[in-house]
């Protein structure tokens, strides 16, 4: 058993979400940085679905009741282990009685915790991610929650003392976007000043989406779109004309015109973008044929 | 039918305003039982099919193909099950509903009992159902102010759908009733009462 002894601003429980439920109305959560969380998995010899926490901006303390092999990856922060430091990425064991504190990140924002065995809550839907947009899984942590280590299948621990891991941007971060599915809802000076201005994250943003501010885009048609399905990285433009990108817990379906969505293989660049950083767009080709 | 990519792990299919909402259903129902290979979520809206795929087990160029050649179900052979809904004609806005249309509260009632719905797709709330079939008298706007808490249950009109919140939630939909079937329940499988396709029957309870 693990007690939460301070949660922090926000940590919750993540794996790899509820994916074909959309139809439902259930989106698919999980981490928000998905690299980082499945990182951590595999340094304690977990299956890729463990769940792990996410916590967010740090300060995260825990005490535990049982031994446990741990690593923490993710946005780099102090670790306190008892008296002692800790190496992020690099798996270490945490005895009984011991605490565990998670400091503030000193880039990027969230930091993932990933125990052997997993974190044992109850599943909902087949998985022990909290969705915040929902309401689905388990309440985010507070205080004197104890959370169950899990006995979930394990691999061989892995014989990695640390993995090489580059920290996340600390300043100017670029991500790459394929344009569409609605760009034509867009002027071509909008499309033009999209993929070569700079915008920043406002403090607005959650792991529904993080709000930019910077110039607006201007659309080339009135109306309002139906509302359509919705994924991960998904830029919309609402009326002001300034951007917001889809995180884990984005609502199935929205209504404003998707402008482009960043690749999936970047979306962990915007899960750990904090306020106050600045994000320029890189249009990749779309590269399906024309017209099917 | 027109398929546009959406980022690089899913298509989304804009079957225009010809083919509506029945084109949407009837493309979901072909594609959803079985999925095809490397096809990992299927969201039907008022318009558009966003189909997710998991690009190691089949490229967007091939999906696109796929997706093209794929006869939707035609409206009549999708009949999915009927639920019957007890509804308690007493929503906050029936009132007013009923003095808009001119129907009265009894008309409004009368008209949305008499018709049968059929959910076009979800979104708002896990277990939501947009239901179309609404007699085009009962169209309305929304409520100019959203109200801040809608309880679960509510029965309520906007637009061109009529739909019933599953649980309570901020909402700006007219409400004309509520009922006590539960309509989520994450135990349950599927945790959806109302899912795309289904048929549905209002029935008045007093």
């Amino acid at each position: 058993m693990i007690e939460v002894v301070r949660p922090g601003p926000l940590t919750t429980v993540q794996d790899l979400g509820r994916p074909g439920l959309a139809a439902l109305g259930v989106g698919r959560s999980g981490a928000a940085d998905r690299r980082s969380a499945a990182l951590a998995n595999r340094l304690v010899g977990n299956l890729d679905g463990a769940a792990v926490l996410e916590t967010t901006f740090g300060g995260l303390v825990l005490r535990f009741r049982q031994v446990a092999r741990v690593v923490v990856t993710g946005a780099p922060c102090p670790i306190r282990r008892g008296s002692r430091g800790e190496a992020m990425n690099a798996p270490f064991t945490v005895w009984p009685g011991e605490e565990l504190t998670l400091g503030a990140p000193t880039s990027g924002l969230r930091t993932y915790l990933a125990v052997r065995g997993g974190i044992g809550v109850d599943k909902v839907l087949e998985s022990r991610s909290t969705d915040l947009l929902a309401g689905l899984g388990p309440a985010a942590l507070s205080e004197g929650d104890v959370l169950p280590i899990g006995t979930d299948e394990c691999g061989p621990l892995p014989s990695v003392e640390v993995a090489p891991v580059p920290d996340p941007a600390g300043f100017a971060l670029t991500v790459r976007v394929m344009p569409g599915p609605r760009d034509d809802w867009f002027t071509p000076e909008a499309l033009k000043t999209f993929s070569t201005a700079t915008y920043e994250v406002t403090s607005e943003s959650n792991r529904v989406g993080v709000r930019l501010t910077g110039p607006a885009l201007e659309r080339s048609r009135e109306g309002e779109l139906l509302s359509e399905g919705m994924v991960p990285g998904a830029i919309q433009v609402p009326p002001s004309g300034l951007p917001l990108v889809f995180l884990a817990d984005h609502p199935v379906t929205g209504g404003y015109p998707v402008i482009g969505v960043v690749l999936t293989d970047d979306l962990p660049v915007m899960a750990q973008a904090r306020p106050g950083q600045t994000v320029s767009f890189r249009l990749v080709p779309a590269d399906l044929p024309a017209a099917a | 039918m027109n398929i546009r990519r959406c980022g690089d792990q899913a298509l989304l299919v804009d079957v225009g305003d010809t083919g509506g909402i029945d084109a949407v259903l009837g493309l979901y129902s072909a594609l959803s039982d079985p999925r095809p290979d490397g096809v990992t979520e299927l969201v039907p809206a008022a318009r558009t099919l966003l189909v997710r795929f998991d690009p190691a087990v089949i490229g967007a160029g091939e999906l696109a193909e796929l997706l093209a050649g794929t006869e939707p179900v035609p409206a009549q052979a999708m009949r999915g099950e009927l639920v019957e809904i007890p509804v308690y004609y007493d929503g906050a806005d029936l009132a007013e509903v009923g003095k808009h249309t001119g129907l009265g509260a009894d008309g409004v009632v009368e008209m949305h009992t008499a018709a049968e719905y059929t959910v076009a797709f979800g979104g708002f709330a896990p277990g939501f159902g947009y239901l179309t079939g609404l007699h085009p008298k009962l169209h309305l706007p929304r409520r100019a102010t959203p109200r801040t808490h809608v309880p679960a249950g509510a029965v309520a009109i906007a637009g061109e759908f009529t739909g019933i919140y599953p649980r309570s939630s901020p909402g700006g939909w007219q409400l004309v009733g509520r009922t006590e079937v539960p309509l989520w329940d994450p135990a349950r499988r599927p945790p959806a009462l109302l899912r795309p396709g289904t048929r549905i029957r209002f029935r008045e309870v007093r």
